[in-house]
């Protein structure tokens, strides 16, 4: 009897296979799965998910926080890679607002000189262009 | 010889165009290879995670999560995926026809629309064309960090959430092939989840529901935001390749098309050359009968 572990991060797969028993550090404390485990989903604490291969193997896995979801003959194990932090993800948000509200606002903007400087590039080109025509 | 002169500058000056696309075409060769691999590595999270909420649409908790209600529609969020950079064929050109073509559909209902935008060219776009921009981030290198996406998707999924948006939807470039990038309008928000055959399999047709720990309201709400993320992350990676072998392909274009130019303008200047030598001889000739 055994049991399907899949351990994934946004970034790429960290280890996929067979085990006997998993175990992981959930939100309100270390869980041990077993084969026919019922249906559970929760939240991941920073810390080692250890997986007990059939061959009595134990393999650890670092992971940063993340969702372990666990199915009868399936465990998931969706791995964070991004530090996660409620403040931080409202400062991240508030970043991108204020970057867009400055862009609209602000006419002399970094896109708006790249643009400028590509027209000027290509007038400049067009006028080189008018003058040889003329010259002949 | 004024003529040979000019032409041999021309010929000079393509000639050194012609070395700069090459340079960019190898080096977005380069590009192109890892940043597929990040595409490919990105792919068994978004599996497996689109796999659990995939048998969340088929439990049934006692509480009915926001993100996979369906509203009606008054106002429509877009999160549009772009390049920083030009010089990659009708990339972008091709995305941004898409998402106008869509923004329109919706005008015509009445639904006034909003957008989120990643890189530069959909920033310098939408400035361009005028709409409400609600958060944007460029500058994300060759290497995309989800860190760097959260805050703008956050704006979205906030907006979401208190109302004023009723619909989300991703514009981004799909990786068909090296040849080929598809411009893709996807559904983010509500959820449009089917169930997966294998779930039917493990509930064997009954009512079941997860254990959730510590509740339902915030696992739901922490699932689905993630789901969110990879499927926004997913677009970006993807954008990237997409970015790099157009560029690729492009850049070939302009190389082959330089080395045309240069042959037909070798081609007037021998002409012009042997033109002005034959016209000095007969000069020579003409003089020396004179005499």
């Amino acid at each position: 009897m055994s049991i399907h572990v899949d351990i994934v991060s946004a970034e790429g797969q960290i280890h996929t296979g067979e085990a006997k028993m998993v175990f992981a550090p959930a939100e309100m404390g270390e869980v041990g799965i077993s084969p026919r485990h019922a249906p559970l989903l929760t939240r991941l604490k920073p810390g080692a998910v250890r997986v007990q291969t059939e061959s009595g193997e134990e393999l650890a896995f670092f992971v940063g926080g993340g969702i372990l979801e666990v199915q009868p003959h399936l465990v998931t194990v969706l791995a964070d890679t991004a530090l996660r932090a409620k403040d931080v993800d409202e400062a991240a948000a508030a970043q991108a607002k204020q970057r867009a509200e400055e862009a609209m606002s602000n006419a002399k903007s970094e896109v708006d000189l790249a643009r400028a400087q590509a027209e000027l590039v290509q007038a400049a080109a067009l006028m080189q262009f008018l003058d040889k025509i003329k010259k002949r | 010889m004024a003529g040979a002169k000019e032409i041999r500058t021309k010929i000079k000056s393509v000639k050194n165009t012609q070395k700069i696309t090459r340079a960019m075409e190898k080096v977005a060769m380069s590009k192109m290879r890892k940043a597929q691999e990040r595409m490919i590595n990105a792919r068994p999270y978004a599996q497996k995670i689109l796999r659990t909420v995939g048998h969340l649409a088929q439990a049934n908790p006692e509480y009915k999560h926001p993100f996979l209600v369906d509203r009606a529609v008054k106002r429509v969020a877009f999160i549009v995926v772009s390049s920083d950079r030009g010089l990659c064929g009708g990339l972008n050109t091709n995305l941004f026809r898409a998402a106008i073509r869509s923004i329109r559909e919706w005008k015509e209902k009445g639904v006034e629309a909003e957008y989120a935008v990643f890189g530069n060219k959909a920033v310098a776009f939408f400035k361009r064309v005028g709409g409400k921009v609600v958060a944007q981030t460029s500058h994300l290198g060759d290497k995309p960090h989800l860190e760097q996406l959260l805050g703008t998707i956050k704006v979205v999924t906030d907006a979401y959430r208190s109302g004023e948006v009723d619909r989300v939807f991703l514009v981004s470039n799909q990786f068909v092939n090296t040849m080929t990038q598809k411009p893709t309008i996807r559904q983010l928000l509500p959820l449009a989840v089917t169930a997966g055959e294998e779930g039917e399999r493990s509930s064997g047709g009954f009512p079941w529901d997860y254990i959730y720990e510590p509740d339902a309201r915030e696992l739901l709400d922490t699932v689905l935001g993630r789901y969110l993320e990879s499927q926004v992350y997913q677009a970006v990676v993807e954008n990237s390749a997409s970015e790099q072998s157009a560029r690729m392909v492009a850049m070939k274009a302009a190389t082959e098309n330089a080395g045309k130019i240069i042959n037909s303008l070798q081609l007037a200047y021998n002409k012009a050359r042997q033109a002005s030598i034959t016209k000095e001889l007969a000069e020579i000739v003409g003089g020396a009968a004179a005499v």
